[in-house]
């Protein structure tokens, strides 16, 4: 702590005292580098709104996720605007938590909006109830250089099959590298977001029409029997308890051949600042089966106004300006293209700068076209959402059944022991909460 | 040599603590158990209707509940033994002369200032990863194959996680009593010919009885409610290998937001940890007297 | 010869007792070290030499406000330190000098209002501080702080006063002394050694609490906790980062301690009383 910041500390709260008439609004975020952002650069928002001022709650996605929601649903009222997931949104739309975009602007372009991440965010009155602020969907990055090694050239749209041979190819454990690295950290978000993305592409489906779990087919098992084979050919040490981040870490240092996971990946491991890989990384669509789905998921970070909300009207200027085309403008102007958030908006696609800024682009845009959060599976399904389920109870579901799967992968239990437990916990839960009759 | 004025003064010296306690503990056990008879989930606020003992019954039959009492109890366990031989062994050696003390001493207490989410994450990332941990880089320059902590052992690792935050203050209490040996005491045993492990059995053990005591039922008490370190670790994985009763309960309350399910579990928690407490009190609790 | 003997002792256990802290500290140091690396240097293995990169200090200090963490976190753990001491010193002294048949059964009972996990109760407390208004403030986490406290700083304070001969009390009372003599003259100089740790170890404890004062808070009354929570992991790198929040978090506890410890552990020594 230095002087200057003492010195913030106590003007900021002088600043507050004069402008006692202004409105704060308290904003709750995710503490995602693309968010971090903005909150480095709303002074252009408040100078041109003086009479806003804007408050910001940073916090990990976890901790963010309990306490909106938990205030939300109590109606806490400690919150103006909250940065809530795709899962979030169909649900609290449902409820009556949130409160309907209509008064975005004109400017505002709401057709821009890439159809599939709009589609995820409109409730069945066809309102929009959250604007999109990032959004991704998930693909293969490989190691150009060590894919050439194996004699194979990456498709831009990869089988499964390909996939494990290419894996099995470019394994060379002696030297630290291995073929793939996945997700295998139990969790709804963690490995059970990729498990279920990946289970689509075999056909497999969490419930058939009439809720009834699928783990007893076998979709599922070819599913889990695939990946947990692969993982232990070709997959690192200590996988059952990697997520995101530790994959991240495993690839950027050169020890993983493939990885499958969210196309915001792809502006960090091509950063050469922080990657030792930067420029030996290709791009390829999810992997598929030939069964007409692909295993890529969808996924947008929202800004949405909770009900009961006092400042509407200055909490949608900012969500506005926050998802603006503006916005993607000025972070452009200010830390350069590759920063934009992406994934909402088609004019930054058809961008040419940003194109050029961002090698990834074409291929995240695909990815994220390719995501059908309606019809998410290959069989009909009576829920929404690619890589989870958008009702109440998949959390915790979703978290048990990640924990099987993991046991499955450390080797604890066999894939038809852990898929029986998870039929059996699913069915109690479904049958709880009323959902099988 | 009390009279009854001093009786007096005594129980109104004690009233604001029990009052304000009674209070505490009355009012949130009250809304669980009331919470506890309800269908309520908070993502479905709609739909609160009473379910009777449903609750109890739907979380004492997840399939992780067995599992989860008998990891609690090993975590409790397992963290008391390592955190109360280990703070004796740390607190005997520094109450020995030696160099640095003063660096020494904090340097043993600071892991009681980390936050235990970061405790865990700093041993899950920089310490125990197979990839790229210390624990890994050590082995392998030994030429050893890493250990996968996480998967192989992650409830051992969740212990020694927990131990490594719980020593300091096991230390902490422990070297004070210590210090508190009389050291006339300690001379004359030591001019009698007692030797180290006499000495240690006939004065030093019985003397450190009640802090042991003190160590024992305080830690427990924190012990029993462990749930984020294991959160940031594996939640609750691989299988339910880590999964304890309050991650179970976390699991109901912050994942599933079944109001009534986790207030079923708080009250189960509560009454395993009586539980645990009565037999913890029947096994040390009258070194509490001495 | 004596002499000879007693200094290799002292060389034997300096050797012992400093590989023990270090390996205990390990952890702390690799943290510190950490937050002066780089993102990319964090994560590319075992490295004790980092290249003195402040960026990681400049990156915190640029998305979140140290300092109003900071003060929060100071008036929430002397706040409730000071409040739950002032309401236990009574509770453990009359209960450490008049014990009853019931003072076990009350000790027991005291640290049993613990027992409930805080997951379980989240929603109800939530409620509560709702409708008191008592959300993002400080009086209402300060309250929250002490009461969960409270059976630990009595629990500490009841042993350290039993650790008081009660011979000095019975000697003071036949010189005549009053009660409020006895109280002031006699016992607090001998108490306030016990009081000083039981205070250390709470504010550390409060200091650290890390569900509440995260699930409580919005801005306004948000701690160091919640600073910390900011930087955990977000997608892409964060070592270095989170390093470096933990180190400026840990940092006042950790000189508070090396400040304090030496009062705190030779004040104890009641031997010297006796």
């Amino acid at each position: 702590m230095n002087l200057r910041t003492l010195l913030l500390g106590v003007s900021s709260a002088a600043l507050l005292c004069g402008f006692a008439n202004a409105e704060t609004l308290t904003i709750a975020t995710v503490n995602n580098g693309d968010m971090v952002r903005m909150q480095g650069l709303t002074e252009a928002f408040t100078t041109k709104n003086p009479d806003i001022q804007l408050e910001w709650v940073t916090l990990e996605e976890n901790v963010l996720r309990e306490r909106v929601t938990t205030d939300v649903a109590t109606k806490g009222g400690q919150y103006d605007i909250m940065t809530i997931g795709t899962y979030e949104v169909p649900i609290w739309a449902k409820q009556g938590w949130l409160v309907p975009l209509d008064n975005l602007g004109a400017d505002y372009d709401v057709d821009d909006l890439l159809p599939a991440i709009r589609a995820g965010l409109t409730g069945d009155d066809g309102k929009l109830y959250a604007a999109p602020f990032y959004g991704e969907s998930s693909m293969v990055m490989y190691r150009k250089d060590l894919i050439e090694k194996a004699g194979l050239t990456m498709p831009d749209a990869p089988t499964w099959e390909f996939i494990g041979e290419a894996a099995r190819k470019m394994t060379d454990r002696a030297a630290g590298i291995n073929g793939i690295c996945l997700r295998g950290k139990a969790g709804w978000g963690e490995n059970m977001a990729f498990l279920t993305a990946t289970s689509n592409a075999f056909g497999a489906r969490w419930f058939d029409e009439k809720w009834v779990p699928q783990f007893d087919q076998p979709e599922w098992k070819n599913t889990l029997d695939m990946y947990v084979k692969l993982m232990t050919d070709a997959g690192p040490q200590g996988a059952s308890s990697n997520g995101f981040n530790e994959n991240l870490a495993l690839f950027q240092q050169g020890k993983c051949g493939m990885w499958i996971d969210a196309t915001v990946a792809a502006s960090f491991v091509t950063n050469p600042k922080e990657s030792t890989v930067a420029d030996k990384v290709g791009f390829a669509l999810a992997p598929d089966t030939g069964l007409g789905k692909r295993g890529n998921w969808l996924w947008a970070w929202n800004l949405a106004i909770p009900a009961g909300s006092q400042k509407t009207e200055a909490a949608e200027k900012f969500i506005a300006w926050a998802t603006s085309k503006e916005y993607a403008a000025l972070v452009a102007e200010k830390e350069g293209w590759a920063n934009v958030p992406p994934g909402t908006r088609k004019s930054l696609y058809e961008n040419a700068e940003y194109q050029k800024a961002a090698p990834f682009a074409k291929m995240t845009l695909d990815s994220i076209d390719a995501a059908d959060p309606k019809n998410p599976a290959v069989k009909p399904v009576p829920y929404v959402g690619v890589q989870f389920v958008a009702i109440p109870e998949f959390q915790g579901l979703g978290t048990t059944v990640g924990q099987l799967f993991s046991a499955a992968l450390a080797g604890q239990m066999t894939v038809d022991d852990a898929l029986a437990q998870a039929q059996q916990v699913t069915t109690r839960e479904m049958t709880r909460a009323g959902y099988i009759k | 040599m009390a009279t009854e004025n001093t009786r007096g003064l005594a129980r109104m010296m004690l009233a604001p603590s029990v009052g304000l306690l009674l209070i505490w503990m009355i009012v949130p056990l009250a809304m669980t158990l009331w919470f506890s008879f309800q269908n309520y989930n908070l993502l479905n606020p709609a739909n609160v209707s009473w379910a009777g003992l449903f609750n109890y019954q739907y979380f004492y039959t997840d399939p992780a509940f067995f599992q989860s009492i008998w990891n609690t109890l090993l975590i409790v366990g397992g963290v008391l033994l390592i955190t109360v031989i280990g703070g004796i062994g740390i607190a005997l050696l520094l109450d020995q002369p030696m160099w640095g003390q003063g660096i020494v001493r904090i340097m043993i207490i600071s892991p009681f200032f980390v936050m235990p989410p970061v405790a865990a994450l700093v041993w899950k990332n920089m310490i125990m990863h197979p990839g790229y941990g210390v624990l890994a880089d050590i082995n392998r320059s030994l030429g050893l194959q890493p250990v996968d902590w996480f998967a192989q052992y992650p409830l051992f690792s969740i212990i020694i996680i927990v131990a490594w935050q719980w020593l300091p203050f096991a230390t902490l209490i422990l070297l004070t009593a210590l210090q508190s040996l009389d050291g006339e005491q300690k001379e004359a045993a030591e001019m009698d010919g007692a030797g180290f492990v006499s000495r240690f059995i006939y004065l030093t053990v019985p003397h450190l009885s009640r802090s042991i005591t003190v160590v024992i039922l305080i830690q427990t008490i924190f012990l029993l409610g462990v749930y984020a370190e294991i959160l940031v670790t594996t939640n609750g994985g691989p299988g339910y290998a880590s999964t304890n009763l309050p991650f179970l309960i976390y699991r109901t309350a912050l994942l599933g937001y079944d109001v009534g399910g986790a207030s079923a579990g708080g009250i189960i928690a509560v009454i395993l940890a009586n539980i645990v407490a009565f037999f913890l009190m029947r096994a040390v609790g009258k070194n509490l007297d001495k | 010869m004596a002499r000879a003997v007693s200094t290799r002792r002292t060389v034997v256990f300096t050797i012992a007792a400093w590989i023990i802290a270090l390996i205990i500290f390990f952890p702390i140091l690799y943290t510190i070290i950490t937050s002066f690396k780089s993102e990319t240097e964090a994560i590319q293995g075992f490295n004790i030499v980092p290249s003195g990169t402040v960026e990681s200090y400049q990156a915190v200090q640029a998305q979140s406000n140290y300092f109003k963490f900071f003060l929060n976190s100071v008036i929430l753990s002397l706040g409730s330190t000071l409040l739950a001491l002032l309401i236990a010193v009574p509770a453990a002294w009359s209960m450490a000098f008049s014990p009853t048949a019931k003072t076990k059964d009350i000790l027991m009972w005291m640290l049993s209002t613990k027992m409930m996990p805080a997951v379980a109760v989240l929603v109800p407390i939530y409620l509560l501080f709702r409708d008191f208004g008592l959300l993002d403030s400080r009086i209402g986490l300060t309250v929250m702080l002490t009461m969960i406290n409270l059976p630990i700083v009595i629990w500490m304070l009841y042993t350290y006063f039993r650790e008081i001969p009660g011979e000095i009390l019975e000697a003071a009372r036949m010189d005549g002394a009053s009660l409020w003599g006895e109280i002031v003259y006699v016992l607090t100089p001998m108490a306030v050694p016990g009081i000083a740790s039981t205070m250390l170890l709470n504010i550390i404890l409060a200091w650290n609490e890390a569900f509440w004062t995260i699930r409580l808070t919005t801005t306004n009354a948000a701690p160091l906790t919640a600073f910390i929570a900011s930087f955990s992991s977000p997608q892409g790198l964060f070592w270095a980062k989170l390093s470096a929040a933990s180190t400026l978090a840990i940092a006042p506890i950790l000189i508070m301690g090396w400040f304090s410890q030496k009062q705190l552990v030779r004040g104890l020594t009641f031997g010297a009383v006796k």
